[in-house]
């Protein structure tokens, strides 16, 4: 389970100004916002990427606040994590990628590595890309070989940060397809920050909305579709502030 | 201008402590991580064997302006024998290590700088703190340790050739005798000047690797926090070899081989 109390944040401006919010074990969640909203600074303090000014991120219960990088390592094996450009290595094949954290743990031997880095591969549809590099893929493909490696090793949360963004439609609607399916298939804890509505209707049960640096509504997908609060609304229907123009 | 200089002052402890605290982390992963010897193989092939044609052109040039200046000088008050012998000092104690040092800090130092710095840019970096990584034992560790290993051999090899070119100069150009030019600097080459070289090396190893992967790891965003990430490293890795050769200089000759 996540759970953030009262979290702020200041990146020589206030981003954060406290959060709170609570996601359950097995829950899938999207984060909406307006770009700059502070929606991936929140993301990564989740993981501890980021240290918050002030306020508490518990993960089942731990506070991972104020913990140094050596402290974070087994908090982080229990995510993964998909960027928003994939952040794959780039001096490294597909294979070695996806299989990076296996690697690591040294409880493996090379075929069975071999082994679970082409199950997560056919898991995103791309069975046989193992030896290319990531110059040699599309966005769409690296995305996918990002949630590959994000989800090889099983972890009990991944987050997904703006998935879908500077795909085409097509493309967008594969990764939702294929977030939900490996939600549903590793019974795994989703959280994903979008400002993709059509994203996050699909894959989220619950939404959450960030504005001016806290939680400014929480819904079912259904919900927000109906919501009449202003600034919902707007974002939802895309209708810029008319105080934002600039002509 | 008071207040620029109190903050130029400010970010240069700043880093300077940031550097130390890297410098920390990377003592206590050394002993506590295991290494990852892949990556240290490669490190070791990028620093020590691709940095060959560097090393042998520096050493070799080196050594032979070396010993045409000195035989020039040496020449008028006729102790044109002991030529050989100043080439053979200088390049081991000093110029053998700083010239080393300064073309493997622009070589390399630029090299890491850049690569870890796009990794950050990028997120890469981030993505393997995400997979339970740390960056100082993934990435930091098997650069330092390859590059406090490389450079002293580096060294060793440009001493060599300085020494090899310089010998060369003196017996098939300067018409020096072969005989009385290898005797005199056997005789006035110390072991310690060899040493000496060595020990230094060792040190800006650990200076160019810890400065450039700082540089590296804390650079700003897009392609010219990268650009900036690279000059400064090379800037200041070359900058701290030249001042702490100093210090160093002065430190092994009056305490460790006075």
């Amino acid at each position: 389970m996540i759970e953030v109390r009262d979290l702020f944040k200041s990146l020589g401006h206030p981003v954060l100004k406290g959060v709170t919010f609570q996601i359950d074990k097995g829950e899938s969640v999207a984060i909406i916002g307006r770009s700059g909203g502070g929606k991936s600074i929140l993301l990564k303090h989740l993981i501890g990427l980021m240290q918050p000014d002030s306020g508490a991120v518990l993960i089942d219960g731990q506070d991972i606040t104020g913990k140094n990088e050596r402290q974070l390592l087994p908090v982080r094996q229990k995510f993964g994590m998909l960027f928003q450009g994939a952040a794959l290595f780039d001096s490294m094949t597909v294979a070695e990628n996806v299989g990076f954290a296996l690697r690591r743990e040294r409880k493996w031997i090379p075929a069975e590595i071999s082994q679970k880095v082409s199950e997560a591969l056919g898991l995103v549809d791309l069975a046989g890309t193992e030896n290319k590099k990531p110059a040699e893929l599309s966005g769409g493909m690296r995305k996918r070989v990002g949630l590959a490696r994000a989800i090889v090793y099983r972890p009990e949360i991944v987050l997904y940060d703006e998935p879908t963004t500077g795909l085409d439609p097509i493309v967008a609607d594969s990764i939702d397809r294929l977030i939900i399916s490996v939600r549903e298939r590793l019974k795994i804890t989703t959280v994903a920050v979008t400002h993709d509505m059509r994203s996050a209707s699909r894959i989220a049960q619950r939404i959450l909305m960030l504005h001016e640096g806290r939680i400014h509504f929480a819904c079912t997908p259904e919900e927000i579709f109906k919501c009449n609060d202003p600034v919902v609304y707007r974002f939802v229907n895309g209708i810029s502030d008319p105080r934002e123009h600039s002509f | 201008m008071n207040g620029f200089a109190f903050r130029w002052i400010a970010e240069w402890l700043q880093g300077l402590g940031q550097i130390t605290l890297l410098g920390k982390e990377v003592a206590g992963s050394i002993f506590a991580v295991r290494i990852p010897g892949r990556q240290l193989l490669y490190q070791l092939y990028f620093i020590g064997v691709k940095s060959q044609s560097v090393v042998v052109i520096t050493g070799a040039f080196t050594g032979m302006v070396m010993a045409a200046q000195t035989y020039f000088q040496f020449h008028k008050v006729h102790i044109d024998t002991a030529t050989l012998a100043v080439v053979s000092v200088s390049m081991a104690s000093e110029l053998g290590p700083v010239l080393t040092g300064l073309m493997v800090a622009g070589r390399v130092g630029a090299a890491l700088a850049a690569e870890l710095g796009t990794m950050r840019v990028t997120e890469q970096i981030d993505a393997l703190r995400t997979l339970a990584a740390h960056p100082v034992d993934y990435l930091v560790v098997p650069r330092l340790l390859a590059t406090i290993i490389a450079l002293p051999l580096l060294t060793g090899e440009s001493i060599s050739i300085g020494i090899a070119a310089g010998y060369a100069l003196c017996t098939n150009f300067l018409g020096i005798n072969p005989a009385y030019t290898w005797h005199n600097m056997i005789k006035y080459t110390d072991v310690q000047n060899v040493e000496m070289g060595l020990t230094k090396a060792f040190i800006y190893g650990a200076f160019i690797a810890l400065i450039s992967c700082y540089k590296g790891l804390t650079c700003r965003e897009g392609a010219e926090g990268v650009g900036r990430a690279t000059t400064e490293a090379v800037v200041y890795s070359s900058i701290t070899i030249l001042i702490t050769n100093f210090f160093l200089t002065l430190f092994l000759n009056r305490v460790l081989w006075p």
